[in-house]
């Protein structure tokens, strides 16, 4: 793989070369970040926070350092470090308002939901698939969903998620596989639920 | 393999592929001006021409926040660094909308531009966006303006607040004039001042002769209205009707009363 060529640029002018940093990894820290929380307000103040942190992290850091880092698993270790602690930081107040708000989040404000009656059936199977897992991968806990994300939707390395988690090999990949193991039965359980409500609902006509 | 572990089989890929379609999310539009803004490095700068010549004009997420000299761009940026703290980068071009607003400013159309003014004080802000409210082609002295923010015995800070105009040309105070009626300084200096003017129908040697011969207002003597000379009423009156007026007591003596547009004295 060609060398990343903006770790140079930022050691040489950071101001001018942190623009390239969200350009070519927003999209990225922003899918990691709703795969992480699974909502997509937090996820975008969790990605700018993640940028913020990440810019005044490198105006600390002496140029040397800067060539040497790996981007990708670095902004994706201060995600992980963002998401926590807003995770700690809110979880008082999050058990009223979920009570309150019951129904009114989750799947059904997800655009995914809003616009499928405009689709084909595939594509919104597909959608709807997309959507389920999003919804479990959220659910997993919170030491095998970071490993499960960096493995499988982000495709990291496994020596990149040790570094991006902090954890030694053997721990990451026994978390991942302890993840995925975890989906694979949520998963499982999830059809068997649709088969259920599938077998019911064909009785009456589509529409 | 019997049937049922090959099922599993299938619904593990199946799970592991629909992981990977999770990935490829795109960042909402609005990410990269909010983080650069916030960290201070939003500004762009880009080259304009003008009607006084070659500029450079600066913005961010707030709008406008400098226009400068197009000569010497280091001066610009290190002056903009100086004075807003903030790092300034050029920019090839503006974005669409803001450089369509410029070019219909300059051109004389309505267009709203929005300015960066945030680091300025209450008073300045009160003063440019006072002076954007003069319509092209027209002139005001800084004692109007003073009066028209309410404080009419701030007219050399009223002076010295344009002198600080960070966008000249585009917040227009090069339509304030000396209380004199001559066309006084500039940011840009005077030569530019007088270009400014002419550019929108003026013609500043004009100005300054009926200011040297004393003459403030122009009046109609079948309206009995006087106005700046400027003003958009004042040029309609035809030659026979011409009053003359070196005070705006002198014409109040005379029973004439001032101007509802160009307000050359509040109204009783």
């Amino acid at each position: 793989m060609a060398r990343d060529p903006l770790p140079g640029a930022l050691a040489t002018d950071l101001d001018g070369a942190f623009e390239g940093v969200v350009v070519a990894h927003g999209g990225r820290l922003y899918g990691f970040a709703l795969r992480l929380c699974g909502d997509r307000r937090d996820a975008e103040e969790i990605a700018q926070d993640t940028f913020i942190r990440a810019y005044r992290a490198l105006g600390g850091y002496d140029p040397a350092r800067i060539r040497e880092l790996a981007l990708r698993p670095w902004l994706y270790q201060i995600a992980l470090n963002v998401a926590r602690n807003r995770a700690r930081k809110r979880r008082p107040a999050t058990i009223p308002l979920d009570a309150n708000g019951a129904g009114a989040g989750g799947l059904s404000e997800s655009p995914l939901a809003d616009d499928a009656a405009q689709r084909p059936e595939a594509t919104i199977e597909r959608a709807e698939m997309g959507a389920i897992l999003a919804r479990l991968v959220a659910d997993l806990p919170q030491r095998y969903r970071a490993a499960v994300i960096l493995r499988h939707i982000e495709r990291l390395t496994y020596p990149e998620i040790a570094a991006a988690l902090d954890q030694p090999l053997g721990t990451v990949k026994a978390n991942v596989h302890r993840g995925v193991r975890l989906l694979r039965a949520a998963w499982h359980d999830q059809q068997l639920h649709e088969r259920e409500t599938d077998g019911s609902s064909t009785a009456t006509p589509a529409r | 393999m019997d049937h049922r572990q090959q099922r599993l089989l299938a619904d593990a890929r199946r799970l592991v592929r629909g992981l990977h379609e999770l990935a490829g999310e795109e960042a909402p539009a609005g990410i990269l001006p909010a983080i650069l803004g916030e960290l201070g490095l939003a500004d762009r700068y880009f080259p304009l021409d003008s009607p006084i010549g070659p500029l450079l004009v600066a913005y961010n997420e707030h709008g406008v926040a400098a226009v400068g000299r197009g000569e010497d761009t280091a001066a610009f940026t290190e002056g903009y660094a100086r004075r807003f703290g903030r790092p300034l980068r050029p920019t090839p071009a503006p974005p669409a909308a803001l450089g369509h607003a410029i070019a219909r400013r300059l051109a004389g159309e309505r267009a709203e531009i929005r300015f960066d003014l945030r680091g300025l004080s209450e008073f300045e802000r009160a003063t440019l966006l006072k002076a954007i409210e003069i319509p092209r082609g027209e002139v005001r002295p800084y004692a109007w303006l003073a009066r028209e923010i309410g404080r009419p015995g701030a007219v050399r800070a009223v002076g010295s607040a344009l002198g600080r105009n960070p966008v000249p040309l585009l917040i227009p105070c090069h339509r304030i004039v000396r209380s004199d009626g001559l066309i006084g300084d500039y940011v840009f200096g005077n030569a530019a001042k007088r270009a400014a003017l002419a550019a929108e129908g003026l013609v500043p040697d004009e100005i300054e002769t009926r200011a040297r011969a004393g003459v403030r207002f122009h009046a109609s003597d079948t309206t009995r209205i006087y106005c700046f000379p400027t003003c958009r009423n004042a040029r309609r009156i035809t030659a026979p009707h011409l009053i003359t007026f070196a005070s705006d007591r002198a014409a109040q003596a005379a029973g004439y009363r001032p101007c509802k547009v160009c307000r050359p004295a509040i109204a009783s």
